[in-house]
């Protein structure tokens, strides 16, 4: 493992507009690359925006796409990770992320957990990935989520257990809450993050877009979370941010060391658990 | 009080970067919007002023004859502290001569008339400035159903339709509304002496209590009790918001094909934008 220096580009899409998006994602990759960057990671549905809605199929992307090949190329300079909507050869649509590393796809995340709640209507209009898999890179093994994923505590467990030493995960996360105090949803994610960080001694690199969709803010806040639970690096709240982090390996070697947690994490028992519930709850 | 505090200075952030962000993506950079002399409008002027620039908003104060002039008043201090052009039109003469053919009409018929005056009124000038119509209406008056349907409700965008009346007064502290019109009773101003209070039976101190558990919380009857919320209360309150969801909604579409608006053509308003 080395050193890498992240860029997390907290960007606002246009709802729909592929085109332009790609072209605003392209100077951002860019302008990281003139800053030293090694890694850049973008927010979920990137490409496309959020509220899709019907827009989805006419804004998906296969995989061999013109976008995501000149991403792929552009990945010869930099690694990218970013977010837009799929479309496979038999028409289905996924909410994915993607590794590009090297002028490679290294790594393909469908996400898993689609918000149809509140102000959320994702399993409407797409498919749910079926895994959760970590993948090795230049900087060490990690393990992709996208927004809600994050949400399931089993959904970074089981990338840290399948070793990922870093997760990341991209967001469109509304901004709502304005109680007294700070913004709820940061709130709410920062202490997410902060502790998946901790108990899974990992890094958590977050990013979420900005700007807004028929009157719903993205708030931002993109940051960068050491293993050991700490806020290394942080965008503002609300505005476009290039915000670039150095992340040490000897950080993450120094955690582990220190807080051995996942050494003594007793994969059996949880197993050996999980299969007895799944019985229970089946008969 | 304490369950409808709110952050006024990130809540001011907020509908500041949705005003620049919504006028501007649909390639406008003006506001238009009806003052009259009330704290809703006041806000919506202020915040406008802030993300757009005093001078890309343009405040419209329509009077009545019957109307308090102290409203006209309070609208002129609103625009001059917040810098924005201001201009008086009189909807006395439409809104007689529509009502010398209907000379028994009862005030509710004249104050939703006057109401739509308004509207058209701010609409052509939206035409004409090249401007988007500024919505004022409060979640209180929303959910109440307090308000005129394609009258003051009619909007492009709406900044402060998720706040109750008792965070307006809050956040207008904040953005600086001139004291008088912060401290003056609420009033529809159909009429001289009229007030909302007055009109709706309970004040919005309590209404929007009851409204924030009852909405925001999803609070059971039985909670609301608790609570200390008489039935009668709870029932009225209830009645209101569930009558006046039509207002809230896009007029009903009779389904045929297999694409309906709204029903299965869904596409968010900001379309490729």
């Amino acid at each position: 493992m080395r050193d890498l220096t992240a860029a997390l580009v907290q960007i606002k899409p246009k709802l729909g507009r592929v085109a332009d998006n790609l072209v605003l994602i392209r100077q951002q990759v860019t302008l990281a690359i003139e800053q030293g960057a090694d890694l850049a990671v973008l927010p979920e549905l990137a490409l496309t925006g959020y509220f899709l809605k019907d827009l989805v199929p006419e804004v998906a992307l296969p995989l061999e796409s013109p976008e995501l090949a000149a991403l792929q190329e552009l990945s010869r300079r930099i690694s990218i990770v970013v977010g837009f909507v799929e479309v496979t050869p038999d028409f289905q649509f996924y909410n994915s992320a993607v590794w590009l590393e090297d002028g490679q796809l290294k790594h393909l995340h469908r996400k898993v957990y689609l918000p149809t709640y509140g102000l959320f209507d994702e399993q409407r209009y797409l498919g749910r990935g079926d895994r959760f898999r970590a993948f090795d890179t230049k900087f060490g093994r990690v393990g992709l989520l996208v927004c809600e994923d994050m949400w399931h505590l089993s959904a970074p467990y089981l990338l840290a257990m399948d070793g990922a030493t870093s997760l990341v995960c991209l967001s469109s996360s509304p901004g709502r809450g304005v109680e007294e105090g700070e913004l709820g949803a940061a709130v709410a994610w920062r202490n997410l993050t902060t502790a998946m960080a901790r108990f899974l001694t990992c890094r958590v690199l977050y990013v979420n877009r900005v700007g807004f969709e028929d009157g719903v803010s993205f708030w931002g806040g993109s940051h960068a979370v050491a293993p050991s639970g700490q806020i290394i690096a942080a965008a503002p709240e609300f505005e476009e941010s290039l915000c670039l982090v150095r992340l040490a390996a000897g950080d993450l070697r120094r955690e582990r060391i220190s807080s051995p947690l996942l050494r003594d994490e007793n994969f059996c028992v949880t197993q050996r658990e999980l299969e007895r519930i799944h019985r229970e709850r089946s008969s | 009080m304490s369950l409808l505090a709110i952050n006024t200075p990130l809540v001011r952030r907020i509908l500041v970067g949705f005003l620049r962000d919504e006028i501007w993506k649909v390639g406008a950079s003006k506001a238009v919007l009806g003052l009259s002399g009330g704290i809703d409008s006041a806000l919506v002027c202020h915040l406008a002023a802030e993300a757009l620039g005093p001078q890309n908003v343009y405040a419209i104060c329509m009077p009545y004859k019957s109307s308090n002039p102290e409203s006209e008043a309070h609208a002129r201090l609103v625009a001059e502290a917040s810098g924005v052009h201001f201009s008086v039109i009189q909807i006395t003469p439409m809104v007689d001569a529509y009502f010398e053919q209907f000379p028994d009409a009862d005030p509710m018929r004249r104050g939703n008339k006057m109401a739509r005056e308004r509207m058209t009124i701010l609409f052509d000038h939206s035409a004409l400035l090249g401007g988007l119509v500024l919505g004022t209406s409060n979640k209180t008056e929303l959910l109440l159903g307090y308000g005129t349907l394609y009258g003051d409700m009619a909007s492009a965008l709406n900044p402060i339709g998720d706040l109750y009346k008792t965070q307006v007064w809050q956040l207008s502290e904040e953005v600086g509304v001139p004291r008088p019109v912060i401290e003056k009773q609420p009033s529809a101003d159909l009429w001289a002496g009229q007030t909302d209070e007055q009109e709706l039976g309970f004040s919005y101190r309590e209404v929007d209590q009851l409204l924030f558990k009852m909405v925001d919380q999803r609070a059971t009857p039985q909670e609301l009790a608790a609570a200390g919320f008489s039935p009668e209360f709870v029932s009225t309150v209830y009645s209101k918001v569930q009558n006046s969801h039509f207002k809230r909604r896009l007029p009903v579409i009779a389904k045929l094909s297999n694409r309906t608006i709204d029903r299965d053509f869904r596409y968010s308003r900001d379309w490729g934008k």
